[in-house]
């Protein structure tokens, strides 16, 4: 797992995913800043965090869209699934390395909480649970990713399909309250990323948000596993 | 070391393998042959786990493939027909991920020099794999494949597109491995598997239609004898005057020009027509230009062991 999350964060490097990927997020994120806090003289940061939803659901793609699709297409996968590493430690080596580019993109809100603390000290613990809510919420995206790049072999293919899952799993609550049937527009409303998401936003820390969020991570990074394996005997 | 009983592979209705069985023993440099298509990819795929077989098993020194994959993955090293490089890395970044992923314990600036300067790739070693000539990505996904020191060694393949120089030099280098390795070679250059191999498992539709020594398969194959017959006449008239010579299975033209025809005469292999045919010559006022014989060459019975069901019942 240590070798493919290396040569994973190295690659981002390399190519210019990790720069496109780092430079869309941090353009959209200075500029909601501006908007939601500097612009209106407010420290609170609820707004920024709430609307960084959005961007997630265009970038995420283009972080994850070549993991398993890239590895397919060329032929390299012969490399990785002929050593003695599990497809679980090829698949976690991936989504480390993505969320760790993940990470190094969201740690920009804790710099833009620096700047509010030089006008007026801002509600480090809403912050924090704002960051935490973030990364889970990014972490799930990214294991979505991951699942839609495992499923094709073309990378365009890969992103479109995540930017769809994502755009679904954001706005079920939407999708929902327009079902006929209530107990629908329930389940969907409690399947809704963007709910649970906003809930932290809120300054609300529901231990069933993150357990929520974690268990997305798992079930998508499972499913992947699984593909690959069936497409073995297949 | 490598045992493979019974796999069979289904895509569906079509059965890419069926009911395969052969073992390669240690040290010895074990050939796969077959025509294009025939399975020889989707056996080495199975071997190495990166395919699972439909029934069957693979062991590798006594471990199941299927059942203890890391511990029987550890004992192979692998060049599929299309090296599995990484275009973004060099060449020393990407022996070293391969070091990592294989989680070897050799001491690693030694032992990647050592495959360095085995495989020739010393000379590229910082420079991008995307750079690299199709020789040079071929030696690099050689030495990928010695990353961890392996004791089988499946080759897929490995001469595709090389010069007949670098040709030469890789199978200098896997007959110099297979004296310490198992080494289980995919071919369909029948020159190839004849220069390298110590035994030849030939496979064509998916079945093994011959597992031997190479010696051993062609005196199989001894039971007709060639003469080739070059002679200057009417070549129709020639040709009738032999075919009518006892002892004579078939005569077939393969060259004709300025009146020099060229024949191969098709004999039991203890019937020797030679002297018959040097009379039959004076008989019928024609001159012998040349005349030799031979026995079937192993591209023969390749052809004659690929080319049709009737001929695989036979041999079995």
């Amino acid at each position: 797992m240590g070798a493919v999350f290396k040569r994973e964060l190295k690659s981002y490097f390399v190519t210019p995913i990790g720069y496109v990927f780092l430079a869309m997020f941090y353009c959209y994120a200075g500029l909601m800043f501006y908007v939601t806090s500097l612009s209106e003289g407010k420290t609170r940061m609820d707004m920024l965090f709430s609307s960084l939803i959005i961007i997630l659901v265009v970038v995420i793609p283009i972080l994850t869209m070549r993991t398993m699709a890239e590895e397919r297409r060329s032929r390299t996968d012969q490399c990785l699934l002929t050593s003695p590493v599990s497809i679980t430690g090829i698949v976690a080596g991936k989504f480390l390395a993505a969320f760790t580019v993940y990470l190094a993109a969201i740690s920009i809100t804790l710099v833009m909480a620096l700047v509010t603390w030089i006008y007026s000290s801002p509600d480090w613990s809403v912050v924090l649970g704002n960051l935490i809510g973030l990364a889970l919420l990014g972490a799930s995206f990214i294991a979505i990713g991951i699942f839609c790049s495992c499923c094709t072999e073309s990378q365009p293919v890969s992103a479109v399909m995540c930017f769809g899952v994502l755009m679904c799993v954001s706005f079920l609550s939407a999708i929902g309250s327009k079902l006929p049937f209530e107990f629908l527009s329930k389940i969907a409303d409690k399947l809704a990323f963007s709910e649970r998401y906003y809930a932290f936003t809120y300054g609300i820390f529901d231990i069933s948000n993150v357990l929520f969020f974690i268990s997305a991570v798992f079930v998508f990074l499972f499913l992947t596993v699984r593909l690959t394996e069936k497409r073995r005997y297949s | 070391m490598v045992e493979v009983k019974n796999i069979t592979k289904s895509y569906g209705s079509h059965k890419a393998l069926s009911d395969v069985s052969f073992n390669a023993n240690d040290n010895e440099i074990l050939g796969f042959l077959g025509p294009n298509g025939a399975g020889k990819t989707t056996a080495m795929n199975i071997i190495t786990g990166y395919i699972s077989a439909s029934s069957g098993s693979v062991l590798i020194d006594g471990c199941n493939i299927t059942d203890q994959p890391a511990k029987a993955k550890k004992e192979m090293g692998y060049l599929p027909e299309i090296p599995p490089l990484y275009p973004d890395m060099t060449v020393n970044e990407y022996l070293s991920f391969v070091y990592e992923l294989k989680k070897c314990k050799l001491p690693k600036l030694s032992h990647l020099n050592d495959i360095c300067t085995l495989t020739g790739v010393g000379s590229v070693s910082s420079r991008l794999i995307r750079n690299l000539s199709k020789g040079y990505k071929q030696r690099v996904g050689f030495a990928q494949a010695l990353v961890g020191d392996p004791k089988i060694l499946i080759l897929d393949e490995p001469t595709v597109g090389l010069d007949p120089k670098q040709i030469i030099e890789i199978r200098t280098l896997i007959k110099k491995l297979g004296k310490r390795h198992t080494v289980i070679l995919s071919s369909h250059i029948l020159t190839e598997i004849q220069a390298v191999c110590d035994r030849i498992v030939v496979i064509d539709h998916g079945k093994i239609v011959a597992d031997d020594t190479e010696e051993n398969i062609l005196s199989r194959f001894d039971d007709q004898r060639n003469v080739y017959v070059t002679a200057e006449g009417e070549k129709e008239k020639i040709k009738a005057e032999l075919h009518k010579l006892k002892g004579v299975e078939k005569v077939s033209s393969v060259k004709s020009k300025d009146g020099v025809n060229s024949f191969v005469l098709k004999t039991h292999k203890d019937t020797d027509v030679r002297r018959d045919v040097f009379a039959c010559a004076a008989k019928g006022g024609w001159c012998i230009l040349e005349m030799r014989t031979s026995k079937p060459t192993l591209e023969e019975i390749f052809i004659r062991l690929t080319e049709g069901d009737d001929v695989q019942k036979e041999v079995r």
